[in-house]
């Protein structure tokens, strides 16, 4: 943004007042971010840089944190780094096990949020379709309603889902699907899903209906025409979609907290409990490693769909 | 004014009425016979039912009431996939994310069509539009006629009996709208499939045609050859739309046969054909071509009426003059004459007197 020569004493003094203001903006919302990265390498545990990381001496520096990640909840975590160590950690550890969870949740949730989120997508964008306007606010009403709100009713229903049924006169009993991988997998969908019906309705707002026409002409049966496409030309919204699904699924606490058992543990969950139980540095250090996951997330999604876009024809 | 429904058409619209809101009629009682290998247009301004009769019969749309028969079978709960008819869109509807030659291999696919084969039908509907070296590009990297010429191709590769086309060259600039519409036309008798284009284009309509269907107001006008429709309009509407033409509003003052004698409202006798003309006294539209209007008594047969002009601009056209003229009152009477070596130059404000051969002037019912 470069000044144009005629520009005014005035002009040129709020451009500069301008990109200071920019740039401030940035700072306030990044800082928060960017400071945990060098307390996590505290050697000390405490949250605040110590006088060696202040003066740069290498001494205060250290990757203990990293470590205590994998340690932390180990049987035996000072036994000699065999191969029974690994074993130990792959299925004790604490941080590895809410990664673990954090990832089978997160993938089975965005799976089911985008294939549900697409349809709705599909559906709502129909002419045809009465009432679009009632039903995509309910859709989206997850993503407007606080979420402790919806997890408390999220914890009722999971309790006892079948419950619903006695008021049609049903007596069934069935599981609880509180404190179990599904409960939280579809918790976490449920939250997913308006993401997924938003990015995936803006680009269908650009898709050419007389594409599916055409195909329909050329003599492709509706699925066929669904796959070949509409699918590939609505994939970069049905990607984005799922990424923000994804990271939802992945910094969710809210509804873990109130849903999932023990056995659930997920990331944000262990960080939650790490907080109030015992404050160690440890946390820095996984706040780092979401923040280098999330870069490296967002970066390869979009670079995959840039690539995409570009080979079909879509982006110059 | 509708084709008499023979059972034999190729293509038949028995009845066919079609409402959006189950009040107004977008197609009022639709009767269509085209024949096979027929290239039939559908004109008509914006709104006229036109689109959405190719709709219906595409499968895009359903008729209200009424039935459309392809090839003796009615097809009114055939889905569109299964008509086996092509179709050319106005925005060419290719698939972007697809090479021109993965385009062209959709419909051969979906057919179950080998390998072999798709890439010999490939090649041949390349060669027909001259593309056959584009066959890697994608849509976005051809130009609108080049994409126009694929999407034809597209249409053309599964050899459908019946090809429909939407204001197809709608989108193109004049000049190659012009040489898409002789390629089409080619393109047409060397294939010998049936053709049922829609435009509003009445220059399009006449360049290409069999026959043409003029659409007003759901209803069919006139279904008759170009000459026909433009020589022979049989009511004002077609007239005025097709052409450029001059409306002169009189009464009739004296039936005879193949000629009557219309009194205009200044109160000068002009002669004319009547068309949808039954009494003498009854209010009428004559309307005169502007290109058969004659001012040199030496080109008028004798003994035939003429009336005052007064010339109020001559337009230079190159191969053309048009002037506008007042005659009886109105002053947007139009009259063209060629520009030949010697022509007479007519200047504004001049008083001739014009006149024309009584079958060019056509006494139609007034709208």
């Amino acid at each position: 943004m470069a000044l144009p020569t005629y520009a005014s004493k005035l002009e040129r003094v709020w451009h500069w007042a301008y990109l200071a203001i920019c740039t401030a903006i940035f700072v306030f919302l990044i800082a928060p971010i960017l400071v945990v990265i060098p307390l996590s390498f505290n050697a000390e545990p405490y949250f605040t840089f110590t006088e060696e990381m202040l003066s740069l001496d290498p001494d205060g520096y250290s990757l203990r944190w990293y470590d205590s990640l994998l340690t932390f909840g180990m049987v035996a975590p000072d036994a000699p780094r065999n191969a029974a160590w690994w074993a130990d950690m792959w299925t004790n550890a604490r941080w590895v096990n809410a990664a673990k969870n954090s990832i089978i949740i997160g993938v089975f949730a965005t799976l089911l949020a985008t294939v549900l989120g697409t349809l709705a997508a599909l559906g709502l964008s129909q002419r045809e379709m009465p009432a679009r306007r009632a039903i995509m606010a309910i859709l989206i009403s997850p993503m407007i309603v606080p979420i402790i709100i919806s997890a408390t009713g999220l914890f009722f229903f999971y309790s006892n889902p079948c419950e619903a049924l006695t008021w049609i006169g049903l007596n069934v009993q069935c599981g609880r699907l509180a404190g179990t991988y599904p409960g939280v997998i579809l918790a976490h969908a449920m939250l997913g899903i308006p993401f997924v019906i938003i990015t995936v309705t803006a680009t269908l707002v650009g898709f050419d209906q007389s594409l599916s026409r055409a195909a329909a002409s050329l003599g492709a049966n509706p699925r066929t025409t669904f796959f070949r496409v509409v699918m590939p030309l609505i994939l970069p919204g049905v990607i984005s979609g799922a990424l923000f699904a994804f990271v939802t699924s992945f910094d969710e606490v809210v509804a873990v907290l109130f849903i999932a058992g023990p056995e659930q543990q997920t990331i944000p969950r262990q960080m939650w409990s790490g907080i109030r139980d015992q404050i160690s540095p440890a946390i820095l250090a996984v706040a780092t490693l979401l923040v280098v996951f999330s870069i490296a997330l967002l970066t390869t999604v979009e670079m995959l769909r840039r690539r995409g876009e570009r080979l079909r024809g879509l982006a110059p | 004014m509708t084709a008499s429904a023979g059972k034999d058409g190729f293509v038949l619209f028995d009845h066919v009425q079609k409402s959006y809101d189950g009040q107004t009629l977008v197609v009022k009682d639709l009767n269509l016979s085209i024949a096979q290998g027929e290239f039939l247009t559908m004109l008509g301004p914006s709104g006229s039912g036109k689109t959405t009769c190719l709709m219906m019969l595409a499968g895009f749309e359903t008729a209200t009431h009424g039935q459309i028969l392809l090839d003796g079978r009615n097809i009114n709960d055939v889905p569109p996939h299964k008509r086996g008819i092509g179709m050319v869109f106005q925005n060419y509807a290719l698939f972007p994310h697809m090479t021109v030659g993965e385009n062209l291999s959709f419909p051969l696919e979906v057919r179950g069509l080998g390998k072999a084969e798709r890439e010999a039908r490939i090649m041949r509907a390349l060669d027909m539009v001259q593309m056959a070296r584009f066959r890697d590009r994608r849509p976005a990297q051809l130009s609108g006629g080049q994409q126009q010429r694929i999407a034809l191709a597209r249409a053309l590769v599964f050899d459908p009996k019946l090809v429909l086309m939407d204001e197809p060259l709608g989108a193109l600039d004049k000049q190659l709208r012009e040489h898409m519409q002789y390629e089409i036309k080619a393109l047409h008798e060397r294939l010998g499939v049936t053709v049922v284009y829609v435009t509003h284009d009445q220059g399009e309509a006449l360049t290409m045609s069999d026959r043409i269907a003029v659409f007003n107001d759901g209803r069919i006008q006139q279904l008759a050859t170009p000459s026909q429709l433009y020589e022979q309009p049989e009511n004002s509407f077609v007239a005025g739309f097709i052409g450029e033409n001059n409306a002169l509003a009189g009464t009739i003052e004296r039936l005879d046969g193949q000629t009557a004698l219309v009194r205009l409202a200044n109160g000068e006798l002009i002669d004319a054909a009547p068309v949808n003309i039954r009494e003498v006294g009854q209010q009428t539209l004559v309307s005169i071509r502007p290109e058969r209007i004659e001012f040199k008594p030496e080109n008028m047969p004798p003994d035939v009426h003429t009336v005052e002009a007064e010339v109020i601009e001559v337009i230079y056209m190159g191969d053309i003059f048009r002037a506008r003229m007042k005659v009886a009152g109105s002053d947007d009477f139009v009259m063209k004459f060629r520009n030949t070596m010697g022509q007479t130059r007519l200047s504004p404000g001049q008083k001739i007197r014009v006149g024309w051969h009584p079958q060019d002037a056509r006494a139609l019912d007034p709208v």
